[in-house]
């Protein structure tokens, strides 16, 4: 039973392509999953989406939407209806192609970033060796996406925008890669069904997650900034600027060309949390081994769905960097930091089993955090913000 | 320390998530159309026409006089005078307009109609949901839809209201003590016409009847005042 319910979309899957004449089944399988990410991410996006306008509302002491539906429930179907009839325009003089293509790519490239995670036990629609490669990759290319959208709406602040949104997304890369190849060098292998293998044990009730150890944590923090910095979340939202450049680079797109962005955005977010927790949380692995009895698919949505909140929770409190902060953080301290932890992991792999491996990867980790903090709050360049004309 | 202060500011606004779904009082919104915020008395939003008694046409005391509608800034305010005249609160014959329409569309809530006015007929109100699918006739409010009464100007605007009363009955009885006065003069003239039919000598009866017409001049500069 409780294998059943584990697996109950791989049954599923299997059940229907047992319909299909032996030839077809290994394409249609590929089509059921592919159908089966396109209708639970748009979905996730939903409820992400209400959950972000409610919870903001809260921690700004308001409501939030409460007026479609039962406790608003039913606001993105309002929104979705909305985006879908308004008018599609397009600037006079704006590459007319690019403009069109933009928003599409981003979702392709979202969407393929999700094709290898692994989203339960044997859910996972393509097992790469190298899917953490594929990732990345898939990751990038959504920063073409979004240039070309910045680009071709001839317009200078969509084009500040995605100057900013590439430079930011490139620095950060670096952070994110460097502070993911830790669980690399751990596990030996590019592929993150492997990783969720190597995380899921138990040692009584407690797993074997790598956040749970010095050089995991360090990564898994830098990780979460550099996932935010990434997606364009606040407090790194300064392709979007709101106060400054209107939008940023989807300035120009209404209708359903913004809705496709704003979706890319959020699976955006989905594809590097599922990221994310494959890497440092156990994937689908259950926290504590008398929880293993929950199907492993429900583990890695709910994690997914701590990190959509965290995300929140950082969007309602931080205020947007200034751009010189922002390189400042990821050239000054995140690489550097990486950097360190990429030496702490290599001496707690080669310090053998024992307490002592504990005590000085913590330290090592701790020692660069504090010094690299005091130095960088010293030279302003991390600190709070000095006004030197507005006092 | 490096990241205290993203820390502190988590808590604090993890405090408030938490404590909007736990006490009321933080959360300030007013749900708008089953709740309402008290009105504000000072509030203006459109002119009105007040009226006294219970008929409004009977009681108007617009004159058509056609101040606020030279002064209004955006011009919004369409006035045509009656043929025929009507008795106002004191008695006095008064034309009354006989087309009075603002359009909602263009007025600005300046409130420069009701600075101008000499006789109290026009004041603000503070009903807001003006807002009607007929956009041609819907918006271009006539003299029926204008015409409040003095009661309902005394719940909006109390304070002002009392004043406004005040002024009003302070004239009309300066008014009526003209008119008494005025009687009285003719009576004491008629008598005086008398005496000297009688005598034949009617030098002394002027006198008597000036101090009496001075006061007359300064009642009607109360009105004028509209504060």
């Amino acid at each position: 039973m409780v294998e059943k319910a584990d697996q109950i979309f791989v049954l599923l899957q299997h059940w229907l392509m047992s319909f299909l004449p032996a030839a077809w089944q290994h394409a249609a399988g590929v089509v059921l999953g592919v159908v089966g990410i396109i209708v639970v991410y748009p979905t996730l996006f939903a409820i992400a989406v209400l959950m972000e306008r409610k919870g903001l509302g809260r921690m700004q002491n308001r409501y939030g939407p409460n007026r479609v539906g039962p406790f608003g429930i039913l606001q993105p179907a309002a929104d979705g209806i909305k985006a879908l009839i308004k008018e599609d325009i397009v600037p006079f003089r704006a590459d007319a192609v690019v403009h069109f293509l933009a928003p599409l790519v981003l979702v392709v490239a979202v969407f393929m970033g999700l094709a290898v995670l692994p989203m339960g036990r044997n859910m996972q629609l393509v097992d790469m060796d190298t899917s953490l490669l594929f990732v990345f990759a898939m990751g990038a290319s959504t920063e073409l996406s979004i240039f070309m959208a910045g680009w071709s709406s001839r317009n200078k602040y969509s084009l500040l925008g995605a100057m900013r949104a590439v430079a930011q997304m490139i620095s950060y890369e670096v952070a994110l890669l460097l502070s993911s190849v830790v669980i690399v060098m751990m596990t030996g292998s590019l592929s993150l069904t492997k990783m969720v293998e190597a995380q899921n044990h138990y040692t009584g009730i407690f797993p074997h997650w790598y956040v749970f150890t010095p050089w995991g944590l360090a990564g898994f923090v830098m990780f979460v900034i550099a996932a935010m910095a990434e997606t364009n979340r606040s407090p790194f939202d300064l392709p979007e600027g709101e106060s400054e450049i209107i939008a940023g680079y989807f300035t120009e797109y209404s209708g359903f060309k913004f809705a496709l962005f704003f979706l890319g955005e959020y699976v955006g977010m989905f594809g590097i949390a599922g990221l994310g927790t494959t890497l440092f949380l156990g994937g689908w692995s259950a926290p504590a081994s008398f929880l293993a009895w929950i199907p492993s698919w429900i583990w890695f949505f709910v994690k997914v769905e701590l990190w959509i909140c965290f995300f929140i929770w950082v969007r309602g409190t931080l205020p947007r960097l200034r751009q010189d902060q922002l390189m400042n953080f990821a050239w000054k301290f995140m690489l550097p930091m990486t950097l360190v932890n990429l030496v702490d992991a290599a001496v707690w792999r080669f310090m053998g089993e024992g307490w002592l491996r504990w005590v000085v990867c913590a330290v090592i980790v701790a020692g660069a955090y504090a010094l690299m903090g005091r130095g960088g709050m010293r030279r302003k360049g991390l600190g709070p913000r000095s006004y030197r004309y507005a006092e | 320390m490096l990241g205290e202060g993203i820390l502190k500011g988590l808590v604090e606004t993890a405090r408030n998530f938490a404590g909007s779904y736990v006490s009321k009082d933080r959360l300030t919104t007013v749900q708008y159309p089953e709740e309402r915020a008290p009105q504000i008395e000072a509030a203006r939003v459109f002119p009105f026409l007040v009226y006294d008694g219970a008929d409004w046409e009977a009681g108007l005391r617009c004159v058509a006089c056609q101040i606020c509608e030279k002064e209004c800034p955006p011009k919004c305010i369409y006035i045509e005078k009656s043929k025929e005249k009507k008795p106002d609160y004191v008695g006095k014959m008064q034309i009354y307009p006989a087309r009075f329409d603002i359009d909602v569309s263009v007025c600005m809530s300046c409130q420069i109609c009701v600075e101008v006015c000499p006789f109290e007929a026009i004041k603000m109100n503070t009903e807001f949901e003006l807002a009607t699918d007929d956009r041609f006739g819907g918006l271009m409010l006539d003299c029926h839809a204008l015409a409040k009464s003095n009661e309902y100007y005394h719940t909006i605007h109390p304070t002002e209201a009392s004043e406004v009363d005040a002024r009003l009955a302070e004239e009309k009885t300066k008014h009526e003590a003209k008119q008494k006065a005025a009687a009285e003069a003719a009576a004491a003239k008629a008598a005086v016409a008398k005496a000297a039919e009688a005598t034949a000598a009617s030098a002394p009866a002027s006198a008597p009847a000036s101090p009496d017409a001075k006061p007359a001049a300064p009642a009607d500069k109360p009105a004028g005042g509209g504060e």
